[in-house]
């Protein structure tokens, strides 16, 4: 398709040379004689009629879209270009009829404020007489750029019906509401019908610097008046205080997001509305806020007597959990137990075989090492809640066996919303990890056990996190030694955890 | 003095209705006020009147009847049990805040919803009592949205119908366990039941339009639901598939997802850190592809990570393009409507510019440009008259590769 585009140059680019040679009166027309061009005045900056009724004829009578210049009366415009009669339509050149969408282009774009939207309207044109489908190809860089005009004032014709504040102000005889508004383009009188369909049965005004309308109930009319400035409008209303306080206590301080807000309202529309002044102080107060709803609900005294319930509700919940495939794998869910009240969380592994069966948490050979090792420590269990970080049994089956198998991230991290949830009930001042398994699952993190057991973690709570060894690591320890060191180790981890409980519990 | 009260008021009942994620003004029948003796117009798309520094749209007076209420859902901060200051606005106040806002031309209309005071059907007529009176009383055609309650009387939920543009019922949570934990009494059945009786409604409504000009539209914006998202078990794949039902059984227009919130004052069940917005954002995104892309539920569900959860560095869709390479190159000058939706990166818009223009040139790099907002992410996917992406889509570090920068879109990631 580029014959099409060929056949006149690529217009647009005519054009901008020719309208950037400012002041200098002629132009080199490409077989060379020099020629002034026509010169066409506009009545108003968004004149579409008087646009269509010239280059109608500027068309007919095959004058070239770098022959003519585009002005509007009132403006300095153009210091070449001659004002003269469009010659007569070429006695051959028929009439042609512009598709409706182009119509549609037009009537937005010659709002725009670029000063050659005229004149890159009339090459648009004079290239849909060579060729009435050029509007489809919006990939053309001509019909892209009017393309992007339009955009631009329909975004803008948006914002005045967006932004526009009324004021009420008592007149003689009744009400009128005032606003003031700064459109970028020429859309005022385009978009005056908005406001009249809207707004119907009040008398209203609407100042912007290049022109007022007027609308007037009684006789259904509208009026235009002279450009005005701020000062020409009111300054205030009486309910503007209630709209700032529908404004400030709408807007939810837990999910600032300042870009979004400046994206669709930028900053040049917020000196005519009452409410951005709001904007600076809420956005300065919301974190704050935040955190003292926080601190609050973490401070709150634990009554209500709803958590037991919601307990309850919540392990039903896990029972039918298919957060992860391993749903499919163990006989159930394997939820926590203990006091609610508890002041320590232990957070094992996953349910192994017997667990699974019994559907209870250490019950089986780790779970009896555990106990005898909280009994060495002087930790009673059942003052304890105990969990795991995964819910359900993981094994490979050899023969009849059914063997542990270590659950990988995906798991913990699917899993790890019950374990969150527990503690969100029980809200433990201290939490244990048992083992890599429980610390990924904590603290989001892969941690080495040997490191982090030499202090406590803190999580995202505020509150203290323990890291040691899972007990059923201290099964798997061949040689009797080391086991019985290790052993020891962990209940020596335990002692240290058991006295910082009683430290914290009496501060 | 009596101005001063209705601020308090308006205070209380604002915040109390922040947490409602639907701020649609749009989709309803067209209508302005020539001819009549009250005000309003509605011209299909809605309008922001403002926008909070949430970044969410301010274009609705959203409030609360009252925030009071007789239920205890634990993560409504208007639960019978919370400490949360009470307050109650009469319907005329209501009405005259639409109306005198309306006016100054801060709103497009009112979204009203309530605690539950009394009983649902003493709630649910005063809730109807505002829009008849806006309506009848004061002539307007602005927009209005009522939040029906699900157990009133069908007869007073048929008439919000009558007089509302959109109604909602809010499903609450993605998950019938969830529900049964923090709103132990609503139950799933009985929503859903509200939502059907509803549809039939619409329907009803719709039919009766077609046989005679004169019958009233029935809610003209259909009806839409809300669920709370990161307050119960649900995975994005669990939500994504709920909600596709929904769109189904119920034909909503619109499902909002709400992320949760901590709230003042929080019942102790509820978790205390926010999930991230990022999720929510990415639940809207996957809401897209499957209404107007083209993706079927299962095929979002695929794009998630094995434990449910849509990734939330990249969007869905590239999520998908990524886990299903054998789909691409596409080629921009051949390929159908329904491969080019599929390009990461290219719009709606742009694939109907692409498809309009292309019966005019053969399309080139530098003109798919043009015609999209970063061509730069869209590279690896397609092939055009001057670019063949070579091992582009087999890099494994493709990923990485076109990743976003960092997103700033939380300013105090939790
Ligand atoms: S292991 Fe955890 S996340 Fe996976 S199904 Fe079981 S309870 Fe759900």
């Amino acid at each position: 398709m580029s014959d099409a585009n060929g056949r006149f140059g690529n217009s647009a680019d005519l054009f901008d040379s020719r309208l950037g040679l400012g002041g200098k009166a002629g132009v080199l027309l490409p077989d060379g004689p020099q020629i002034d061009p026509l010169k066409i005045t506009l009545d108003q900056p968004d004149d579409f009629d008087g646009w269509r009724e010239a280059a109608r004829e500027l068309v007919l009578a095959g004058v070239p879209p770098m022959s003519v210049v585009w002005q509007v009366a009132g403006d300095d415009g153009e210091l070449f270009g001659s004002e003269g009669a469009v010659p007569p339509a070429a006695g051959g050149e028929p009439m042609f009829s512009v598709p409706k969408p182009f119509i549609d282009l037009a009537k937005a774009a010659i709002c725009h404020s670029e000063p050659q939207r005229f004149a890159l309207l009339y090459s648009l044109l004079w290239k849909l007489k060579a060729n009435r489908r050029a509007l489809e190809d919006r990939a053309d860089p001509l019909v892209d750029r009017l393309e992007k005009l339009a955009k631009e004032v329909h975004r803008d014709a948006h914002k005045m019906h967006a932004f526009v504040r009324f004021r009420e102000v008592e007149e003689g005889d009744g009400t009128r509401f005032v606003a003031f508004f700064e459109p970028d383009h020429h859309i005022v009188r385009r978009e005056a019908g908005f406001f009249v369909r809207r707004f119907t049965t009040m008398r209203w005004s609407i100042l912007t610097p290049e022109l007022s309308i007027h609308w007037d109930p009684a006789t259904e009319s509208l009026t235009e008046g002279p450009g005005a400035t701020r000062a020409d409008a009111p300054d205030g209303d009486p309910l503007e205080e209630t709209w700032r306080t529908y404004y400030a206590n709408i807007f939810n301080p837990a999910r600032l997001k300042v870009k979004a807000m400046l994206k669709e309202m930028p900053k040049k529309y917020w000196r005519n509305m009452p409410e951005t002044a709001l904007v600076a102080p809420l956005i300065a107060g919301a974190r704050a806020r935040e955190l003292e709803m926080i601190e609050k609900a973490q401070a709150a005294p634990r009554t209500g007597g709803n958590i037991e319930g919601a307990w309850a509700a919540l392990r039903q919940e896990a029972m039918s959990c298919t957060r992860c495939d391993l749903f499919r794998c163990g006989t159930q869910t394997v939820f926590g137990e203990g006091p609610l009240d508890a002041r320590i969380f232990f957070v094992g592994e996953q349910p192994g075989d017997q667990e699974d069966l019994a559907g209870r948490p250490f019950v089986g050979p780790a779970g009896q090492l555990f106990d005898a090792a909280l009994e060495k420590a002087g930790i009673e269990r059942s003052t304890t809640y105990v969990t795991n970080a995964v819910k359900h049994f993981k094994f490979v089956l050899r023969g009849k066996k059914r063997i542990h198998s270590k659950p990988d991230t995906a798991e913990i991290e699917a899993c790890r919303w019950w374990q969150e949830q527990e503690r969100a009930i029980v809200r433990p001042p201290l939490t244990v990890a048992l083992g890599a398994t429980a610390a990924r699952s904590l603290t989001g993190k892969t941690l080495t056990i040997t490191k982090a057991r030499e202090a406590p973690l803190t999580l995202a709570d505020g509150s203290e996190c323990w890291v040691t060894v899972h007990p059923s690591f201290l099964l798997r320890i061949p040689k009797e030694e080391r086991r019985r060191e290790e052993r020891a180790r962990f209940v020596e981890d335990l002692r240290r955890i058991r006295a910082r409980s009683e430290e914290l519990a009496a501060a | 003095m009596a101005q001063l009260d209705t601020r308090e008021k308006l205070a209380i009942l604002a915040d109390a209705a922040k947490y409602d994620a639907s701020c649609a003004s749009s989709g309803t029948s067209k209508r302005n006020s020539a001819g009549g003796k009250g005000l309003g117009s509605t011209e299909g798309s809605g309008i922001c009147h403002a926008y909070a520094p949430d970044g969410r749209c301010i274009s609705l007076l959203k409030i609360l009847l009252t925030n009071s209420c007789v239920f205890n859902c634990h993560y409504c901060i208007n639960r019978k049990s919370s400490n949360v200051r009470r307050a109650r606005f009469t319907a005329q106040e209501v009405v005259q805040l639409t109306l005198a806002f309306y006016k100054r031309n801060y709103i497009e209309g009112l979204f009203l919803s309530s605690g539950i005071i009394k009983s649902s059907n003493y709630t649910m007529e005063q809730l109807v009592e505002v829009a008849r009176s806006l309506r009848e009383d004061h002539d307007f055609r602005g927009y209005i949205h009522l939040k029906t309650i699900p157990d009133a009387d069908p007869e007073l939920v048929r008439m919000a119908g009558l007089y509302a543009d959109r109604v909602s019922i809010n499903v609450e949570l993605p998950t019938v366990p969830g529900l049964k934990r923090l709103a132990p009494e609503k139950s799933a059945g009985q929503i859903e039941g509200a939502m059907l009786g509803m549809k039939g409604a619409i329907e009803d409504g719709r039919d009766a339009k077609k046989k005679y000009k004169s019958a009233p539209s029935f809610a003209p914006a259909g009806q839409s639901t809300q669920m709370i998202v990161g307050a119960d078990a649900a995975t994005d794949s669990d939500i994504v598939v709920k909600a596709s039902t929904l769109y189904d059984r119920f034909s909503l227009r619109r499902v909002y997802y709400s992320a949760f919130s901590p709230i003042p004052d929080a019942s102790a069940v509820l978790p205390l850190q926010r999930p991230p917005l990022m999720r929510e954002h990415r639940l809207y995104q996957s809401d897209w592809l499957m209404r107007f892309y083209g993706f079927k539920p299962e095929e979002v569900v695929s794009a998630a990570e094995p434990d449910g959860m849509l990734p939330l560095d990249i969007d869905p869709k590239l999520a998908w393009a990524l886990k299903f390479r054998e789909y691409f190159p596409v080629d921009v000058n051949r390929a159908s409507r329904e491969q080019l939706l599929r390009v990461p990166g290219l719009g709606t818009k742009a694939v109907d510019r692409i498809l309009r223009s292309r019966r005019f040139r053969t399309f080139s790099l530098d003109d798919v440009a043009r015609l999209t907002v970063s061509v730069a992410k869209i590279r690896p996917f397609i092939v055009t008259s001057d670019w063949r992406p070579t091992l582009l889509t087999d890099r494994a570090d493709l990923k990485r590769w076109i990743k976003p920068e960092k997103s700033q879109l939380e300013l105090f990631a939790a």
